[in-house]
């Protein structure tokens, strides 16, 4: 061994961990809008990808204990089960988590190696093999015409059986953002939209504090230095500017800006996915150019794609442009500077 | 207020300086023998200049310096010359060098020292006097000091700059010496600012030894400006330091002379003024001994003093395991503690599994960026180290791998435990191997296509000459027929 003989006491542990934890307000607000459903999404996904990791490990012959403490398994699980609707079939949560775990991560070497972050290639695979499923999502349960206890909510995941008489559409509806899009498209006002009892103060209403959940985690990542500030920032100013631009250009037919921040997958983007070192640019430049072509393409999917929300398809298709980013924004060199 | 600028990252690792700053500098006994490698410096060894079986005084050069680049040896003390032979010496391969070995003989008698004043002699003699008495940067670079304090023609040197920011952890014999000898440093100074014909002069101290900074300020009056800069670990890096004070980048592959600034260790200051006002040559340093010792302290170490017996003197406690010389950031494991103390002998740390406990296991990098976040070059590591790891070694050039200056910084806050700062070496010495090869491979080419030439020289001349002989031939016998 050569010098240094000095280390930090950290670990890519400690860091999946203060992740995870600041997660925790944002899964607790989904619980406590939501319901019961979600806590038994991330269970089943976190199963799921720890048992599809070790199986992976052992096929690659990697240790499987330290790789598995590392809880970039488990991170993967909780950001996918976070993007799906919280109450779908249990064999739709597996399949989107093997798939991430298998293979967008350890076919392309396994941690530190994947180009792609792989809980939004679950959610990729999921939405387009899955497109009536992935978009039942739970109402509010201030506006649902029925709750589920999470008796209930296990016979439909495992079982599909719901209580009897009861609808799927006495539970469900579609997100804000998807109600916004179908509504505009019936050319119906978008003031009369936004005062549909789905709707909240800025967002849709719980989904506008779980955006604050996670801007709250996201605030606590930054302070830990788990994270830096470029990403977040460029990603909420992009998605901001660009909504506020078409909002002055044409408030009839487009949201606020502050709608598209408290809405869909902003927040959660903006400090959690985006923010995954591995797929994104490591050079403080790069991480301004990425986040930035992330916020602007997730506004244009979300108001001309065909899916409800552009966080996960933005996110992929900046990811294509990592090495690119990273050639091209080296900083100077100490005593190279113009 | 002088206004001071930033380098980019840097760490605070733990000091652990507290420890061994709490006596004042230690003299040790002589020990039994004294081992004084020829070659201290950079450049050329020293050449030989006694016999064994010969009786030398203190401050008697025991070898004189040779070619353009070197510096004079010295006897520490007075004594019979045992051995002039092979020994191992501090560097982390075991190397072992020539050796004069000296058996002290208690006198500690001196040879005449002649003083002079440097303010009215010719510089090129004041040069030749460093050179003679050994002087050399005593900040661990060891280059013969006599060299940088020629300012050349062209150049003009503005600034000189004294390090006594002393950022590694552990380490605390320039603190020391600028409590307790401040004076003679800022002596020392002067006549290096004569020697450099510099406008100005900054000691540049980190702010965590206020006590060396008070007696630096009440030394240096009003010519000598003292500079309390911020700790953070490498601030005592010569390009570091001129950066922080000055403003002033010196890039990699570039002397700092040529922008104007000139950077020398505080101990080496102490030593011009030793040499010169005082005659005597550079026969003794401060050493730090600390680490898993019981005593840590600072030591007037002999050079050639074998360094287990001043960690003997520090009382070594229970579960030490080697030492290192240097700092634990930059500094190298002693293949053996019994090798002696030289002039780039800063800091000898006692290791314990306590102390520096084996790094864990390495995880793959997952491109966290917080090596790039800490560099002081401002390089981005990760992704030196995927060039170096897969063999790619000119990308690892093209993306500056040879402005690493190995602080280790990258290392210490990598949450994967990977040993950067490692690969870099590994990578760097591949390269030269693959230049030498090169160069090699070009003599060859050379040779062998000289060679090819040479034999269809050979070859053509030798049909030309046989043409010609077949030529008079025939024309001979055409003679003898018309004939």
């Amino acid at each position: 061994m050569s010098s240094p003989y000095l280390s930090q006491p950290s670990s890519v542990s400690m860091i999946m961990l203060k992740v995870l934890c600041a997660m925790i307000p944002a899964i607790a607000a989904d619980a406590w809008f939501f319901g019961p459903a979600v806590l038994v999404t991330i269970c089943l996904a976190s199963i799921t990808a720890l048992c599809v990791e070790a199986l992976m490990l052992q096929l690659r012959n990697r240790p499987v204990l330290p790789f598995l403490m590392d809880g970039s398994a488990l991170l993967t699980a909780w950001l996918l089960a976070l993007s799906i609707p919280p109450m779908g079939p249990w064999w739709m949560i597996v399949t989107g988590t093997a798939f991430a775990i298998a293979i967008s991560k350890h076919l392309y070497g396994g941690l530190g190696n994947n180009p792609f972050n792989p809980a939004m290639v679950g959610y990729a695979v999921l939405i387009i093999s899955f497109p009536v499923q992935m978009t039942q999502w739970l109402a509010p349960e201030s506006v649902a015409q029925a709750h589920l206890g999470l008796g209930e909510v296990l016979d439909y995941m495992f079982f599909h059986i719901l209580p009897q008489g009861m609808n799927l559409d006495a539970v469900t509806s579609a997100t804000p953002l998807d109600t916004l899009k179908t509504q505009l498209h019936m050319e119906r006002p978008i003031g009369e939209i936004l005062s549909m009892p789905i709707y909240g103060a800025m967002g849709g209403k719980g989904g506008e504090w779980m955006a604050a959940a996670y801007l709250a985690g996201g605030l606590y990542l930054l302070q830990q230095r788990i994270i830096t500030w470029q990403v977040p920032v460029a990603f909420l100013a992009s998605i901001f500017a660009i909504s506020g631009l078409f909002h002055l250009a044409d408030s009839a037919h487009h949201a606020g800006p502050f709608f598209h921040l408290a809405s869909g997958a902003s927040m959660i983007g903006a400090f959690f996915i985006l923010t995954d070192p591995v797929t994104g640019p490591t050079t403080p430049k790069g991480k301004l150019l990425f986040a930035t072509g992330a916020g602007i393409l997730t506004y244009l999917i979300r108001t001309y794609g065909n899916y409800p929300d552009g966080v996960a398809f933005a996110t992929l298709l900046m990811n294509i442009c990592v090495p690119l980013i990273d050639a091209y924004t080296q900083p100077p060199v100490f005593g190279k500077k113009k | 207020m002088r206004k001071l600028f930033h380098f980019n990252g840097g760490v605070h690792p733990p000091q652990h300086k507290v420890e061994s700053v709490k006596d004042p500098i230690r003299k040790p006994p002589l020990p039994e023998k004294l081992v004084i490698p020829l070659h201290q410096h950079i450049g050329t060894a020293a050449k030989v200049a006694v016999m064994v079986g010969e009786r030398v005084l203190k401050g008697q050069k025991i070898g004189e310096a040779t070619g353009n680049v070197s510096s004079a040896i010295h006897a520490p003390t007075s004594g019979k010359v045992l051995e002039i032979g092979n020994f191992p010496v501090a560097h982390p391969s075991g190397l072992s060098e020539l050796c004069v070995t000296i058996a002290p003989d208690g006198m500690d008698e001196a040879a005449p020292f002649s003083p002079v004043d440097p303010f009215s002699m010719d510089p090129a003699e004041i040069r030749k006097i460093l050179r003679d008495s050994g002087v050399v940067g005593l900040g661990g670079a060891v280059f013969p000091s006599a060299i940088k304090l020629n300012p050349g023609r062209e150049k003009q040197v503005r600034t000189l700059v004294l390090n006594g920011a002393e950022c590694e952890p552990y380490i605390t014999c320039d603190d020391l010496l600028m409590r307790e000898r401040a004076d003679e440093i800022v002596k020392g100074a002067q006549i290096m600012r004569h020697l450099l014909h510099a406008e100005e002069v900054i000691v540049g101290i980190e702010d965590n030894k206020p006590e060396a900074i008070a007696a630096m300020k009440q030394a240096a009056g009003d010519e000598i400006e003292v500079v309390a800069v911020p700790t953070l670990y490498p601030g005592g890096g010569a390009k570091q330091l001129i950066r922080v004070l000055t403003g002033i980048e010196v890039p990699a592959g570039e002397r700092s002379t040529d922008l104007g600034v000139q950077c020398f260790n505080v101990a080496t200051a102490y030593t011009v003024y030793r040499a010169i006002a005082c005659g005597e040559p550079v026969t003794s340093r401060i050493v730090t001994v600390t680490g898993n010792v019981k005593n840590p302290g600072n030591y007037e170490a002999l050079i050639g003093t074998p360094m287990d017996f001043l960690i003997g003197l520090s009382e070594p406690l229970e579960g030490s395991r080697g030492a290192l010389m240097g700092g634990p950031m930059m500094g190298f494991d002693l293949p053996s503690v019994s090798v002696p103390v030289v002039k780039a002998t800063n800091c000898i740390i006692v290791k314990s599994e306590k102390l520096f406990p084996a790094p864990p296991t390495p995880m793959p990098c997952i491109r966290c960026g917080r090596c790039a976040a800490s560099c002081p070059a401002d390089l981005q590591p990760q992704e030196l180290y995927w060039f170096a790891k897969a063999g790619n070694f000119g990308k690892a050039q093209e993306y500056s791998l040879f402005d690493c200056i190995e602080c280790g910084c990258c290392s210490y806050v990598c949450p994967s435990h990977i040993p950067l700062v490692q690969f870099y070496r590994y990578a760097k010495s591949e390269i030269w191997a693959q230049e030498r090869e090169k160069k090699s491979s070009d003599i060859a080419r050379v040779r062998h296509e000289f060679r090819i030439e040479r034999t269809e020289r050979e070859k053509r001349e030798k049909a030309e000459r046989l043409a010609q002989k077949a030529a008079q031939t025939r024309a001979q016998i055409k003679a003898e027929e018309n004939s």
